[in-house]
């Protein structure tokens, strides 16, 4: 890696922060509780639309793991969601009516508000129907994580997406707000993702689970990406690239060992699939505001109008992050 | 007699309150140190609330930075203010605020007062011992380090390179041998005096000022020249990791802290409420005369360390992607590559299945799909046959089928009509079995009912890719378990060979194999090759066939004498 590609490489990083810099004109502030943010609190970051049904969970969910603070762009939510979300009293939310596509999928949005509130906190950034899973959350807050990861001058923190399904039709069960989504998405594949080195930002790209297997098996190439980097110590100066996939300086990418070893990792687990999803499908080819022309959204209609049923015979139940750390889809390093 | 703490403090004032109380409750007297970097304000309200506890004192604040000569400038006041201000005391503990007594202090009493004259303290010497991170063992003794290794390590890696350059080495002190340990140790007033009030201590410490890490050496290598009984262990548990920070203790440690009979575990963490409840209440458990055994926790954290240093073998995943010849294991099992046995055997994979008992694939790198065993479509971790998912990356399919599988024996089938990419991945992977029969891919060929020029076309095709595929087994590099014959040369004896490989997979009890696969009818083959030569096509893998060979059948085994018993 040469001196004029770390050059291109920090102008890019300039052009993402400038971008977001404009971009916060988009965002108008519903209830900003931003005041009572204390210097070692542990922030959270989202975009949501009409997510309802799932916020009283999530909220739930990252509270008990000891998230102080949640920072949450609203798009155009109609469903009451962002009434919801100005009554929380650890909530601070902005709308916005703007393109999700035009603000880069909702990164630009948030680069913003992590850049103006996130520098110097431990920042987790995840949507709606992501559950983060690190090593010792049943027994350890998150608190512990970050400490660790402080004590070890680690700044980033990697976590795989794996895609919950239920067994049987995905709009067979319907969920209930509050209700926890792994109750009835609770499937996942085990073992086959395929992982390949992005050259030019460092990371891992990684591909497979059910929707590689059942939606993209004429274009493997096509399959959305599942590395995410979701939980970083933030700094002003850095900028997310691409969704949570990977971001700059590309040091921060750096969250895989390539000596053999292995380091500390977690999970995502994506409930995307529950019976909500055919409707929301639906909604999002519409709007046509998802990555790539929302070709995902396209092959998902097409796969789930024959067969919604993405169970297999070798899928697996999930139990707990011990389960997923033995399958090696996460590790604990040399957290112990 | 007592023991005294010596306690060096700099975060969690509030968890170093509690067992600075803790240990004045037993009797104990305590003086603490807290780092200047801890802001006044914190500091005097840290005093104010332990005022009212007579045994407790607090001793000159120095800056202590990770591995500076502070932390030792702050254990010799603490220990002098120590030694005078309470001349009972026969033992001086140095602990940490995040020191945590996990055994009633009253044991420690006793079990020190059984033990008037030891000093417990790590120490030795540094061509022994394995610890040191970062490379410099005897050289943080005989170099300047004037650079801080936290902050500043480029200047503080090219100040260490030019000192190696010039060749420049310090003079240790006379009768000095260095040792290096634990930097939590318990020693007598005996030996702790004789080092702080030995006449030539200026010059001890105008040494020490610049050695490297001097909290792990200081009094590790002077109590060397004046204890007359030296235990050369920590009565403090506190293990390391690699990169030489202490491993932390949660709430979910507890069993193992209890269990683990040691006096006083480092580090706990601040907020690791259960602990400080449970070893701090005062429902300890009862007197047990035992020594600290650390053992399980030791295993546990070595454990956690190669995690991190060597991995599991053959696992690709987020936070684990080798580079190249660091694998440390490029799959996680054996598994065997057979090429050319299906051609000459009728039916090699069920016959491969009883004799080895392990899962026999087809051709899983065939163009059409991954043919798994018994003709599934999806495989252990929902692993999906399409050819297009696999072609996409084969490696990535072939070390998660093995992944997928630990424990279970991997066989499956190739030859040139599959994907040519995954041979040179076999190749390189010492777990991988491959063998060949050079040439039998003309079998099918010879018995298909097509036209000879199709013929001749796709056996030049087919040869040429396996004459690849061979040289590539062949390479220098190749650290597969290689076996190649020529089809001539393996139908001379084929019971041989089979035996061979069943043995090395050896899953079964290792016994003459009692049924041979059935070969092909090969009568007429020879006038097969025979015609491509006269089309101008040599095919040379099969080796040298005789033009009109006597029909061949596996050779059946000898019977054996069998007895009968009543």
């Amino acid at each position: 890696m040469g001196v004029w590609q770390s050059y291109r490489l920090r102008l890019q990083r300039r052009r993402w922060r400038i971008r977001a810099f404009r971009k916060r004109r988009d965002l108008r502030a519903i209830a900003n509780r931003t005041d009572r943010i204390n210097p070692s609190d542990i922030l959270l970051f989202s975009t949501q639309r009409n997510e309802a049904l799932r916020l009283p969970y999530f909220l739930k969910y990252y509270r008990e793991m000891g998230v102080d603070h949640f920072l949450i762009v609203d798009n155009d939510s109609t469903d009451g969601s962002l009434d919801y979300l100005a009554d929380q009293p650890d909530v601070s939310v902005w709308t916005t009516p703007k393109s999700y596509k035009r603000a880069r999928f909702g990164v630009d949005w948030l680069n913003w508000l992590q850049m103006k509130h996130g520098h110097g906190h431990w920042c987790l950034v995840v949507d709606p129907d992501e559950l983060f899973l690190y090593p010792f959350c049943d027994t350890r807050p998150i608190r512990a994580l970050t400490d660790w990861l402080d004590a070890s001058s680690i700044k980033s923190f990697g976590a795989m997406l794996l895609d919950m399904y239920p067994k049987g039709r995905i709009d067979a069960e319907p969920y209930a707000p509050g209700q926890d989504p792994l109750e009835i998405a609770s499937w996942f594949d085990a073992g086959n993702y395929a992982i390949t080195r992005n050259p030019k930002f460092g990371n891992l790209w990684i591909q497979g689970g059910p929707r590689a297997r059942m939606f993209f098996t004429e274009e493997p190439a096509r399959a959305p990406a599942l590395n995410k980097i979701p939980l970083v110590k933030w700094d002003r100066r850095y900028a997310y690239v691409s969704s949570t996939h990977n971001l700059l300086p590309r040091g921060l990418n750096l969250v895989y060992d390539e000596w053999g070893g292995e380091k500390a990792s977690g999970i995502l687990l994506h409930t995307k699939f529950l019976d909500t999803f055919s409707a929301k499908a639906e909604e999002e080819l519409d709007r046509r505001q998802h990555y790539g022309g929302s070709k995902e959204y396209l092959a998902y209609a097409d796969g789930l109008k024959d067969n919604p049923d993405l169970w297999c015979k070798w899928s697996e139940k999930y139990i707990n992050w011990r389960q997923l750390e033995i399958l090696g889809l996460m590790s604990k390093g040399n957290w112990a | 007699m007592s023991v005294g703490i010596v306690m060096l403090v700099h975060t969690a004032l509030g968890r170093a309150e509690q067992v600075a109380r803790h240990w004045t409750r037993a009797g104990c007297p305590v003086v603490i140190h807290v780092d200047r970097k801890v802001p006044q304000r914190a500091f005097a309200a840290f005093r104010e609330a332990l005022a009212d506890d007579g045994l407790i004192r607090f001793s000159r604040r120095h800056t202590c930075n990770w591995g500076s000569w502070a932390l030792v400038r702050a254990s010799q006041d603490a220990s002098e203010l120590m030694l005078s201000a309470h001349p009972e005391v026969r033992h001086v503990y140095l602990a940490s605020g995040s020191c945590l007594p996990l055994r009633p202090v009253e044991e420690l009493i006793a079990y020190l007062e059984e033990r008037p004259r030891t000093d417990f303290i790590e120490s030795a010497t540094t061509a022994d011992v394995p610890w040191t991170v970062g490379g410099l063992d005897e050289e943080r003794f005989t170099m300047h380090f004037p650079f801080s290794w936290r902050r500043q390590r480029y200047l503080f890696d090219r100040f260490v390179e030019l000192q190696r350059a010039v060749g420049y080495r310090r003079r240790i002190p006379e009768g000095l041998t260095p040792h290096m340990g634990s930097q939590w140790w318990c020693l007598t007033r005996q030996t702790l005096s004789a080092i702080l009030q030995d006449p030539r201590r200026a010059a001890h410490d105008r040494y020490f000022r610049s050695v490297w890490i001097p909290d792990e050496s200081y009094f590790q290598t002077l109590a060397r020249l004046y204890s007359t009984n030296i235990e050369s262990r920590s009565l403090t548990l506190s293990k390391f990791d690699f990169q030489g920070k202490p491993h932390i203790f949660y709430d979910d440690h507890l069993q193992l802290l209890r269990r683990s009979d040691c006096f006083v575990a480092r580090k706990i963490w601040p907020h690791a409420e259960r602990l400080y409840q449970v070893f701090l209440g005062e429902g300890a458990r009862g007197a047990s005369a035992t020594e600290p055994n650390p053992g399980k926790i030791d295993r546990i954290f070595a454990k956690a360390v190669e995690r991190r240093t060597r991995g599991r073998a053959g696992l690709y995943m987020q936070s684990r992607f080798p580079n190249h010849g660091w694998e440390n294991g490029r799959t996680a099992g054996k598994y065997s590559v057979f090429q050319g046995f299906t051609e000459l055997f009728q039916d090699f994979e069920p016959w491969l299945a009883r004799a080895t008992g392990a899962q026999v694939h087809g051709h899983l790198y065939a163009p059409e799909r991954a043919e798994f065993v018994n003709g599934q479509r999806i495989l252990n971790g929902a692993l999906a046959d399409s050819a297009a998912l696999r072609d996409y990356n084969p490696r990535a399919f072939l070390t998660n089928l093995v992944w997928n599988t630990r424990g279970e024996r991997q066989c499956f089938q190739y030859g040139p009509h599959d994907n040519p990419k995954i041979n040179w991945h076999f190749a390189q992977d010492p777990n991988a079995q491959i063998s060949v029969i050079s040439g039998a891919w003309a079998v099918p060929l010879f018995q298909s009912n097509r036209d000879f020029a199709d013929l001749r076309t796709e056996a030049a095709a087919l040869q040429k890719i396996e004459a690849k595929m061979l040289d590539e087994l062949r390479s220098p590099d190749a650290k597969a378990r290689i076996r190649i014959w020529t089809m001539a040369e393996f139908i001379e004896a084929p019971m041989e060979p089979l035996q061979i490989i069943i043995d090395e997979i050896g899953q079964r009890a290792t016994r003459r194999l009692a049924e041979a696969p059935r070969l092909a009818d090969l009568s007429g083959f020879g006038q097969f090759l025979q015609n491509l030569k006269n089309q101008g096509m040599h095919p040379y893998l099969m080796g040298d066939f005789p033009v009109d060979p006597a029909p061949r059948h596996g050779q059946r085994p000898a019977r054996k004498p069998y007895l009968v018993r009543k």
